[in-house]
C-alpha cells in the first residue's frame, strides 16, 4: 500500500510539474540570452565596423559581416601614430603599479593580521577609509604637488598614485586570505629560530600566491584602464597610456570608422584575451573585492 | 613568540612604505583641497586667503547646483538599475546551467576602459551612421533624434551605458550572495507550497539585504563621483546638460584655471560622498540580522 502511494506520487511529480518547469526555464533562459546579446552586441558592432572602410559603414546594415575584411585599418592604426608607444607605456607602467601594490599590500596586511603591535587595527583603519575617497576629490592638490616636486609629465606620478589608490582594495582582499593561515606553520618556524623577514618571504608570502594572483589581476585591470590622472599628470606622448592616447588618436581620425574601430579593437583586446584565459580569477577578485564578508 | 612578532623594526620596515604613501597620495591631498577652497587661486601665482568665499559662490552658483542635480539623478537612476541586476541575478541564480559563462558575458563590459566604453557609445549614438539610429530607421522611426544633443535627452542617453558598463558587476555580486543561501530553505519554502515568486521575495530577498545596502552605497557614491564616460561622450555638454559635480570641477580647475573654486568642489564632492555613505548606512540599518538555521 505504502509503496504503491509512493510510485503514483513519484509519477504524478514527473508528468504535473514537468512542462511547467519546461516552459518556466526558457523564459529563464530567454531572459539571460537577452542579456547576454545586449552586452556583447556594441563589441560584435565594434569588430565588424573595425574591419569595414568607410563606404562600407555607411551605406551597408550595421550588422553586414565585413565580406572583404580590412585589416590595413589595423595596419594603419598601429603604425601611423604613437599607438605601439603608449601600448608599451601601459604595459610597463601597469605593471610596475601592480608588483608594488602586491608586494607592500602584502607586508602591510601580514603585519597587521599576524604581527602585534599597537596600533594596527588604526592603521588598517587608515587604508580602508581610503577605499571611500573619492579620487576627484584629491586631483588638484595631487597635481600642484607633484608640479612642485617636478613629477608632472613623470611616469612616477602616475606608479605612486595608482599604488595609493588600488592598495587598500589589495590589502582588503588579501586580509581574509591571512587570517584564515594556519598559525601553527609560524610557531613552528619560530621555534626553529626562524626570522620574522625569513618567514614572511620564505614561508607566508608563497602560500598566498593564488590570492595574490587575483589581487594581480584587478590591480592590472584597474591601472590599465585608469584615464583621470593620465590626462591629468602627463602632457607629452612618449609617456601617454593607452587609455589617453586613444581619446587623443581618434580624435584625429574624425571621420574614418574604420580606423577608429581598430584603435578601440586595440586597446581592449589585451583585457579580452586576459579575459579569456583568466576568467574565473577575475571573476573571483572582482566578486572578492567588492563586498567586505 | 610574541617577542620575534611584535619586533618594532620590522613592523616599521613593513607598514611604514605604504602608509607614508597613502598620506602623502589619499590624506594630504584632502587637508589641502579643504584649504584650497578657501582661497583664491590660479594654480601658478600666489594663493588669496578668501575665507568661505569660494563656498558662497558655490551656492550661488546656477551651474553647480545643475551639476549636482544631474548627479543626483544618476545615483537614483543607479539605484533603480540595481533592481534589474537583482532579477537577472535571481534568474541566474535558479539552477540554470550555464550560469558561469553566463556571469562572465555578463562582465566583459566592466573590464574595458572608460574611454573604450565612452568612444563606443559615441560611435552608437552617431545620429547617421550609428546603429542605434539605423535600426529605429528600419524599423520605420524616421527621423531619430541625436541622442548626445538633445539637451532633454542627453543624460538619459548617457546612463544606457553606464548601466551597460556596470550590469556584470552588480550581477556577479547579487549572484555569489545568492548562492550562499543553503537550498535546504528553499527545498522547505517549496514544499510548503510557496511558489518561485514567493521563495524570491519572501526567502531569497531578505537573505541577500545585507549585501543589497552594501551595493546601494557602491551605486550611490559611485554615480555622485561619477566623471570618466561623460568627460568622454559630452564633455559635459550640450550647454552643460550633462555637467555632474566631477567634471564641473574639472573645468573649473583645470580649464578656468580656478583651482580654488574647484578645489571647494572637490571638497564638496568629498563631504557628500561621506555623507552619503554614512546617511544609506544609518536608513538602512537594521537591528536583527538573518541567521541562516
Amino acid at each position: 500500500m505504502v509503496t504503491g502511494n509512493i510510485k503514483i506520487q513519484n509519477e504524478l511529480s514527473e508528468i504535473k510539474p514537468g512542462i511547467g518547469i519546461r516552459l518556466g526555464y526558457s523564459v529563464l533562459y530567454a531572459v539571460l540570452i537577452a542579456v547576454a546579446a545586449l552586452q556583447l552586441f556594441p563589441l560584435v558592432w565594434l569588430l565588424f565596423f573595425s574591419l569595414k572602410n568607410n563606404q562600407e559603414v555607411f551605406n551597408l546594415p550595421p550588422l553586414s559581416l565585413p565580406m572583404n575584411p580590412r585589416w590595413e585599418n589595423y595596419e594603419k592604426v598601429w603604425s601611423a601614430g604613437n599607438i605601439d608607444v603608449y601600448f608599451f607605456n601601459s604595459v610597463w607602467i601597469t605593471i610596475s603599479a601592480t608588483v608594488i601594490t602586491v608586494m607592500l599590500g602584502s607586508l602591510v596586511t601580514y603585519a597587521v593580521t599576524r604581527m602585534r603591535w599597537k596600533g594596527s587595527s588604526l592603521v588598517l583603519g587608515l587604508f580602508m577609509v581610503a577605499m571611500m575617497i573619492p579620487v576627484h576629490s584629491t586631483l588638484i592638490p595631487l597635481f600642484s604637488l607633484f608640479n612642485k616636486v617636478g613629477l608632472t609629465d613623470h611616469p612616477l606620478s602616475l606608479i605612486l598614485s595608482y599604488v595609493a589608490f588600488n592598495m587598500p582594495i589589495t590589502i582588503m582582499i588579501l586580509l581574509g586570505f591571512y587570517y584564515a593561515l594556519p598559525r601553527e606553520v609560524e610557531e613552528a618556524a619560530i621555534i626553529d629560530g626562524c626570522s620574522v623577514n625569513r618567514m614572511f618571504f620564505r614561508i607566508i608570502f608563497p602560500m598566498t600566491s593564488s590570492v595574490l594572483a587575483t589581487t594581480a589581476i584587478i590591480n592590472m585591470i584597474y591601472n590599465w584602464n585608469e584615464f583621470i590622472f593620465v590626462n591629468t599628470f602627463i602632457s607629452s606622448d612618449s609617456y601617454k597610456t593607452l587609455t589617453v592616447g586613444v581619446q587623443n588618436f581618434i580624435g584625429q581620425y574624425t571621420t574614418d570608422w574604420g580606423a577608429i574601430g581598430a584603435t578601440l579593437m586595440i586597446s581592449i583586446l589585451p583585457i579580452l584575451i586576459t579575459f579569456l584565459f583568466l576568467s574565473n580569477r577575475i571573476v573571483e577578485g572582482i566578486a572578492a573585492g567588492s563586498v567586505k564578508g | 613568540m610574541d617577542k620575534v612578532l611584535s619586533n618594532k623594526k620590522i613592523i616599521a620596515l613593513y607598514v611604514l612604505p605604504s602608509l607614508l604613501l597613502i598620506l602623502a597620495i589619499v590624506y594630504i591631498p584632502i587637508v589641502l583641497t579643504a584649504y584650497y577652497g578657501l582661497n583664491k587661486w590660479n594654480g601658478i601665482g600666489a594663493m588669496t586667503f578668501v575665507g568661505l568665499d569660494n563656498y558662497l559662490a558655490l551656492f550661488k552658483d546656477a551651474t553647480f547646483w545643475s551639476s549636482a542635480w544631474h548627479s543626483l539623478l544618476l545615483a537614483v537612476f543607479s539605484g533603480m538599475s540595481l533592481l534589474l541586476y537583482l532579477i537577472v541575478a535571481m534568474v541566474l541564480a535558479a539552477r540554470i546551467k550555464g550560469a558561469q559563462l553566463f556571469r562572465k558575458i555578463y562582465l566583459i563590459p566592466m573590464l574595458l576602459s572608460s574611454v573604450a566604453i565612452a568612444q563606443l557609445w559615441l560611435k552608437i549614438y552617431h545620429p547617421t551612421n550609428g546603429v542605434l539610429n539605423s535600426m529605429l530607421e528600419s524599423l520605420g522611426f524616421a527621423n531619430p533624434p541625436a541622442w548626445l544633443a538633445e539637451p532633454s535627452l542627453v543624460l538619459y542617453a548617457l546612463f544606457i551605458p553606464i548601466l551597460w558598463q556596470y550590469a556584470g558587476f552588480y550581477i556577479l555580486i547579487y549572484y555569489a550572495a545568492l548562492k550562499n543561501i543553503p537550498a535546504s530553505l528553499e527545498e522547505a519554502a517549496r514544499i510548503d507550497g510557496a511558489n518561485a515568486l514567493q521563495i524570491a521575495w519572501r526567502i531569497k530577498l531578505p537573505l541577500v539585504m545585507e549585501v543589497i545596502k552594501v551595493t546601494i552605497v557602491l551605486a550611490v557614491v559611485g554615480s555622485l563621483k561619477y566623471f570618466d564616460l561623460i568627460f568622454v561622450m559630452t564633455d559635459g555638454g550640450p550647454n552643460g546638460a550633462s555637467e555632474v559635480m566631477a567634471s564641473y570641477m574639472y573645468h573649473e580647475a583645470f580649464r578656468a584655471y580656478d583651482f580654488g573654486y574647484g578645489s571647494a568642489i572637490g571638497f564638496f564632492l568629498l563631504v557628500i560622498c561621506l555623507a552619503a555613505t554614512w546617511v544609506i548606512r544609518k536608513l538602512t540599518a537594521s537591528k536583527d540580522t538573518i541567521q541562516y538555521s
